[in-house]
């Protein structure tokens, strides 16, 4: 049971357990200097979170069993706010027999909070009630768990390495400022979520279109005339990898080093389908990675923009002998494929938070997924991102008699080293053609 | 705005021991690819593995001090080999993923908390340093009026510029026997070298492995002149850094990378100091509502971002490099 500013659950409408007889409707926030707990039943992370009502809390002076300052019974909210003279230690301690049948609390079990109040108006104090136990859990469930988040990581995965391999296939660059591409579509939801005030939704597309419109200008400012001067794709790596530099430095000094969330959708419980549980934001998740991948592929096999990009990929010069316009069709394969890395981006910021350097961490994980399937490959890089992701979930999980191959603390080195021996002996990818490489 | 600080950070970095590091770290890049055309953006991976070669051997093993170098130096060659096998067969772009995916490996296992007991976790380990500090002959440090060193720092720098001196003059020599000539050829043409006879995969491997244990000893210069062995230094933004030196100074140059490293440690103290005082004080010179001290240390890695670019986009051959000599076209 979490016991927590009351703000913060303000969103929340959570549907309280039956009260108890004897609870009161609603316990008024005093104004002067007081504690203010909040119970929640979290449920081990399942579901919304629940207010505990009819819980007695008392509060004293300097230690338990002290001066006593006051005691009050939860309220439909699960909240008590009691009057504290002045600034000082203090001791909530719960009654742990007035808890309702099926809330235990947890950490410990320990009912007994020390809080030094030094504001004049709100302290708060938090209880560990019905927070899951990591041991308990059973391997059947850890790895369908850990297979459902691979799946979703996968995905996400899939979005940059689709914009990547899409960049590769017709340029040739192998882009090491890729991640930053992804971060710009986190911060982008973070400024016209925050800044502007939009919805998450919506700043999520806005999102997109900014990094379609980066994507463009970037070819237009950066890559074509680069292209057009003959710079060598070494040369353009190198351009690439200081690209990544400025960019993250930029991220870094507009948006500051710390980690911060979105306004909506942050802290969502669990429902349970079957086997596996799944927050609505994750089902969004998956849903809008599949439908942009499905609608992405189709559009390659079929219009006539994806085809031209197929032809180009294949060979520039035939294409561009067969009356393709080349540059126009690079220049689309730069808007599509930083729109969707901007929507890898937004898809994190939703699933984690906002950071700047989120895209950096994920970039040779991205790297990895599209090696794996095949340098150039649509099919390849979207199969190669999933496998990625399940690895990098679900290693940890595995233990072979109690020895651990790849801990938690280190588990993206499992895909990296994946990495490494498809080089050794598959270096053209599950699906890429054997041509010359070496 | 007080010009004789900035003048001494700017001059104490460009020839102290961050330069030096970076130096060592550079000619290796300079043998990779300067010389042969390997495209390594592992380096940071060498650097950690002869980081940590000798303060696992030093601290964790309880092994002597000269025994401890000779394993740092050791496990670098192993590395080369390691890597070399899979990756050298393969095309630039190709060996660079792989390269920096294994430097990721070394720095994420060096950090894990599983491994702490051998490589001291994120916190590193320290302890391995007391015979270097013990042969230091000074008794006090320098001070030249515009820059200033501590007594530990004139030691590392006596120390760090004669392994930067000798090791340039091993390339010199080595760059200019029929050995080296092989090398140049196969960064210009593989498959000609290929055809005259020669065993192209044994000179890259041979060429792989001598930048290596040039940052194997960056790696161990560079965690004995602050006696300490922290996993996050030997990160992949560390490598791009080295890159931007060499490629400052010139590649395929012997003097290049050291030239290189001294000018972007002075541009970068440079620049950090000038911006730090910037933005300080009362009554800054930067307001606060452009740019606060936090953001300030942060310019100077913009500006290297921008150089980086600028740089290989008009004058990629650096300072001092020939552009027909540099291996910047895919192949």
């Amino acid at each position: 049971m979490l016991l927590t500013p009351s703000s913060a659950m303000a969103q929340a409408t959570p549907t309280p357990t039956t009260p108890a007889a004897g609870t009161p409707a609603e316990n008024p926030l005093v104004d002067g200097q007081n504690i203010t707990v909040t119970l929640l039943d979290v449920k081990g992370g399942k579901g919304e979170p629940a207010p505990v009502p009819g819980v007695t809390l008392t509060v004293f002076k300097d230690k338990s069993g002290g001066e006593q300052i006051g005691t009050q019974v939860t309220d439909t909210k699960g909240r008590v706010s009691i009057p504290i003279p002045a600034n000082g230690v203090y001791v909530v301690t719960l009654d742990q027999d007035t808890l309702p049948e099926g809330v235990e609390l947890s950490g410990g079990a320990e009912n007994e909070k020390t809080i030094t109040a030094r504001i004049s108006g709100n302290n708060f104090a938090q209880f560990q009630i019905g927070a899951a136990v990591a041991e308990k859990v059973a391997f059947s469930e850890k790895l369908t768990n850990s297979v459902v988040s691979g799946l979703k990581f996968g995905l996400i995965i899939a979005l940059a390495a689709l914009g990547l391999s899409l960049i590769f296939g017709t340029t040739g660059l192998t882009n090491f400022a890729h991640g930053e591409l992804i971060t710009f579509g986190g911060i982008m939801t973070y400024v016209f979520n925050r800044g502007f005030g939009m919805s998450v939704i919506l700043a999520g597309v806005c999102a997109v279109i900014a990094g379609a419109i980066f994507g463009y200008a970037q070819d237009k400012i950066l890559w074509g005339p680069l292209r057009r001067r003959g710079t060598g794709l070494i040369a353009m790596m190198i351009v690439s990898i200081g690209f990544a530099l400025l960019l993250r430095s930029v991220f870094q000094y507009t948006f500051g080093g710390s980690t911060r969330t979105l306004s909506q959708y942050v802290a969502q419980g669990r429902d349970d389908y079957g086997p596996i549980s799944l927050s609505p934001k994750e089902i969004a998740i998956f849903v809008i990675a599949i439908v942009a991948i499905v609608i992405v592929c189709i559009a390659m096999m079929k219009t006539r923009l994806g085809k031209s990009m197929r032809a180009v990929s294949d060979n520039p010069d035939l294409s561009a002998s067969s009356g393709l316009r080349v540059d126009s069709v690079i220049t689309s394969v730069w808007v599509l494929g930083t729109a969707l890395t901007a929507l890898a981006g937004v898809l994190l910021a939703l699933n984690q938070q906002v950071n700047f350097q989120m895209g950096f961490k994920l970039l040779l994980l991205v790297f990895a997924g599209v090696t794996l399937g095949g340098l150039g490959t649509i099919w390849g890089a979207l199969a190669g991102s999933l496998i990625i992701g399940l690895l990098v979930e679900v290693a940890p999980v595995i233990s072979i008699g109690g020895y651990q191959p790849v801990p938690a603390s280190i588990k993206d080195v499992g895909a990296l080293v994946v990495l490494i021996l498809i080089l050794l002996v598959r270096p053209q990818g599950l699906l890429g053609r054997a041509q010359r490489i070496g | 705005m007080d010009f004789g600080t900035l003048i001494d950070a700017a001059l104490s970095s460009a020839l102290g021991p961050q330069a030096i590091v970076f130096a060592l770290a550079a000619i290796g890049l300079n043998v990779h690819f300067g010389y042969t055309g390997l495209l390594n953006f592992g380096q940071a991976g060498f650097m950690a593995v002869g980081a940590f070669g000798l303060a696992v051997s030093v601290t964790t093993w309880d092994l002597p001090f000269w025994v401890g170098i000779a394993i740092a130096l050791l496990a670098t060659v192993v590395l080369a080999i390691i890597l070399g096998v899979p990756t050298l067969r393969l095309r630039a772009d190709y060996l660079a993923i792989a390269t920096i995916a294994t430097s990721e490996i070394l720095r994420l296992i060096f950090g894990s908390v599983e491994a702490k007991e051998t490589f001291g976790g994120s916190n590193g380990l320290t302890g391995f340093s007391t015979t270097y500090k013990d042969l230091n002959p000074y008794n006090s440090g320098l001070d030249l009026g515009v820059v200033s060193f501590s007594r530990n720092d004139l030691w590392s720098i006596t120390v760090g510029w004669s392994l930067v001196a000798i090791s340039c003059l091993i390339v010199w020599s080595l760059m200019r026997s029929p050995w080296g000539r092989v090398l140049r050829s196969i960064r210009e043409d593989e498959d000609a070298v290929r055809s005259l006879g020669k065993n192209v995969f044994a000179y890259k491997m041979q060429a792989l492995i001598l930048g290596g244990v040039f940052g194997g000893i960056a790696g161990i210069f560079h965690v004995l002149k602050q006696a300490s062995a922290v996993p996050t230094d030997f990160n992949t933004t560390f490598t791009f850094y080295a890159y931007a030196a060499l490629l400052v100074g010139g590649a395929a140059r012997v003097l290049g990378p050291v030239v290189g490293s001294i000018l972007f440690w002075f541009i970068i103290a440079g620049l950090g100091s000038f911006f730090s005082q910037a933005t300080s004080g009362t009554d800054p010179l930067i307001p606060a509502s452009i740019m606060t001290d936090t953001q300030a240390s942060l310019v100077r890695f913009i500006v290297l971002g921008l150089g980086l670019m600028l740089l290989m986009i008009f004058r990629p051959q650096g300072i001092f490099g020939d552009r027909r000599e540099i291996a910047i076209d895919g192949r």
